[in-house]
């Protein structure tokens, strides 16, 4: 029988549970063969933050959740010898290395083997004008003066080489999510970086964790067209995979959750544009040809990716300062609720239409209309809208917190001088980011590994 | 044939790029899956979608899942970057297709 490997999906955002790794160390300590366990925290505005908090602090930059992810599995892992790959680097991946040095040192463990990627930081290596010039499906970088955060999307080969030298645990930066499944893979099987099929196989694989319980029942549940047993203590996914690619997810025993046909597929097809042509730095991946079979309860085997030649052009993101998200509050409830929120809105509207004409702004009437609805379909259902608690919402954009100001201000004078019962105001002022995706020629990618020893 | 809603016979996530929406649509019975290559096509989505604008929908096929992909330009509102709603990811959009109706046999 082939040799096959194991990876466990910990994590598939910043946000999310620290407690879904246990089951899975559990179940993966039981296997036989290479372990893996994969952290994927990342997502497009996360590194910009990060950048910021590394300007304001050299030794952060990393994940917060770092310590919540990771302290509670290393003793195990490094006894089970489970390996562990997590872009949770974010801007400083030494010193997320360093950081588990010192858990690994407060818990009484020996000292991990920790490499870091590097590389994928533009900064200093490409000019806000050479970024805007790369700039695909829009012009956001046209004419900024400055940039937060400019990253590249690295593949799986500084991750396999990680493993390859020797790495208990591999920290990493921006890299595309699949690879944090594709390098273990490549490592423990020797997969070639032309077989293109094998490594189309690998980035399924990390498709398929890359959302932690996306493809476990997480994300899927409607009852009762779409039961999901157990969600609240829904299995995070472990995918068993053979060296010729063949996948099978599953989850731990014991864990809520459901795994079919139903949620394998939808997870798939998740933020997928053209599903022949799936570009990651190191394969083209064709999903046209894939099939999914239950073969057992919550067992589904995937097989038939394709993979052709790995693109030209490597994506990066790149992000800048975008003012200030301003959002302002207040609730209206008991009988004529959406008609006496309808007035207030009219009143706001009214006032800032003659003292700031500038000034943009939509209105949301949450419990009659809000997420599927514009400002104007706010304004127009809540003439008959029956609803009896509401809560209008207020959002504008500015530069800076002055610009938006005053529509803060109105919504707050909203308790003496508008409609009766108005209650419960919040106000935010919430920076913002903007992000623009850039192609980059291959040459300006230059990944490295680098070995973080224990400190003395 | 018989009128049902979308969401009695199939799933839907949805997923984003930018000001560009994904949507995946899956039958629960691989059975419907002609039903719905029929009824739900692009100008029909285009249609379900007017509201906010698409300047373009495309349907991607895939008969071996029993599944469909549409990817929607330009209705999230500028996207994330730009949106005032609360929603600027466009992750609650897959429940504006499924409330829609469609003829099955």
């Amino acid at each position: 029988m082939a040799p096959l490997a194991y990876i466990g999906g910990a994590a598939g955002f910043a946000g999310d549970r620290t407690d879904a790794a246990g089951p899975l160390v559990e179940a993966l300590a039981k296997a036989d063969g290479p372990r893996f366990l994969m952290f994927e925290t990342l997502a497009e505005r996360t590194l910009a933050l990060s950048q910021l908090e590394r300007r304001r602090d050299p030794a952060r930059g990393y994940n917060p959740a770092l310590e919540r992810f990771v302290a509670p599995i290393l003793a195990r892992c490094l006894a089970e010898n489970i390996r562990i790959v997590g872009n949770f680097g974010a801007a400083n991946p030494p010193a997320a290395a360093r950081r588990i040095q010192e858990i690994a040192r407060e818990q009484g463990l020996r000292p991990p083997r920790i490499a870091v990627v590097e590389g994928d930081d533009l900064a200093g290596t490409l000019s806000v004008q050479e970024l805007a010039a790369r700039e695909t499906g829009g012009t956001l970088l046209r004419g900024a003066s400055e940039i937060v955060a400019a990253n590249l999307y690295l593949g799986a080969q500084p991750i396999a080489e990680a493993f390859d030298r020797g790495a208990d645990i591999v920290v990493t930066g921006r890299v595309v999510d699949s690879a944090l499944a594709l390098g273990p893979l490549v490592h423990a099987f020797g997969w070639r970086w032309n077989d293109w099929n094998r490594l189309a196989a690998g980035t399924l694989a990390g498709h398929l964790l890359e959302c932690g319980a996306q493809v476990t029942g997480g994300y899927f549940a409607d009852p009762p067209l779409k039961e999901v047993p157990g969600l609240a203590e829904a299995g995070y996914p472990l995918a068993t995979i053979d060296g010729d690619g063949t996948i099978v997810i599953g989850k731990p025993e014991g864990t809520g959750g459901r795994i079919d046909r139903q949620t394998v597929v939808e997870q798939i097809l998740y933020e997928i544009h053209d599903p022949a042509a799936y570009l990651v730095p190191d394969v083209v991946l064709d999903l046209t040809q894939v099939t999914v079979e239950e073969i057992g309860p919550d067992r589904v085997r995937i097989s038939g990716a394709r993979g052709h030649p790995a693109p030209e052009t490597l994506k990066a993101t790149v992000c800048v300062d975008a003012g200030v998200l301003a959002e302002a509050e207040i609730s209206y409830a008991g009988p004529n609720a959406a008609g006496r929120a309808r007035l207030a809105a009219e009143i706001v509207r009214d006032r800032l239409t003659r003292r700031a004409p500038d000034l943009e702004f939509r209105v949301d009437v949450i419990g009659v209309t809000s997420i599927l609805g514009n400002d104007e379909n706010a304004m127009r259902n809540t003439w008959n809208a029956e609803a009896a608690d509401v809560r209008l919402r207020f959002a504008a954009q500015g530069a800076r917190t002055e610009d938006v100001r005053m529509l803060l201000d109105e919504v707050e004078a909203l308790y003496c001088a508008g409609p009766a019962g108005g209650a419960g105001v919040r106000r935010h002022v919430t920076p913002r980011l903007a992000s623009a995706s850039c192609l980059i020629e291959r040459r300006f990618a230059k990944p490295r590994v680098t070995m973080i020893e224990a400190p003395e | 044939m018989r009128t049902v809603k979308l969401r009695d016979v199939v799933n839907a996530r949805a997923g984003d790029k930018g000001n560009r929406l994904n949507l995946a649509v899956v039958c629960r019975d691989p059975r419907h899956y002609a039903d719905v290559a029929r009824e739900l096509t692009s100008e029909r989505v285009a249609q379900i979608f007017a509201s906010r604008g698409p300047t373009k929908v495309v349907r991607y096929d895939l008969p071996r899942l029993a599944a469909f992909n549409f990817v929607l330009d330009d209705v999230l509102e500028g996207g994330v970057n730009s949106s005032l709603g609360l929603d600027g990811h466009g992750k609650s959009l897959s429940f504006l297709l499924l409330d829609a109706e469609i003829e099955i046999d």
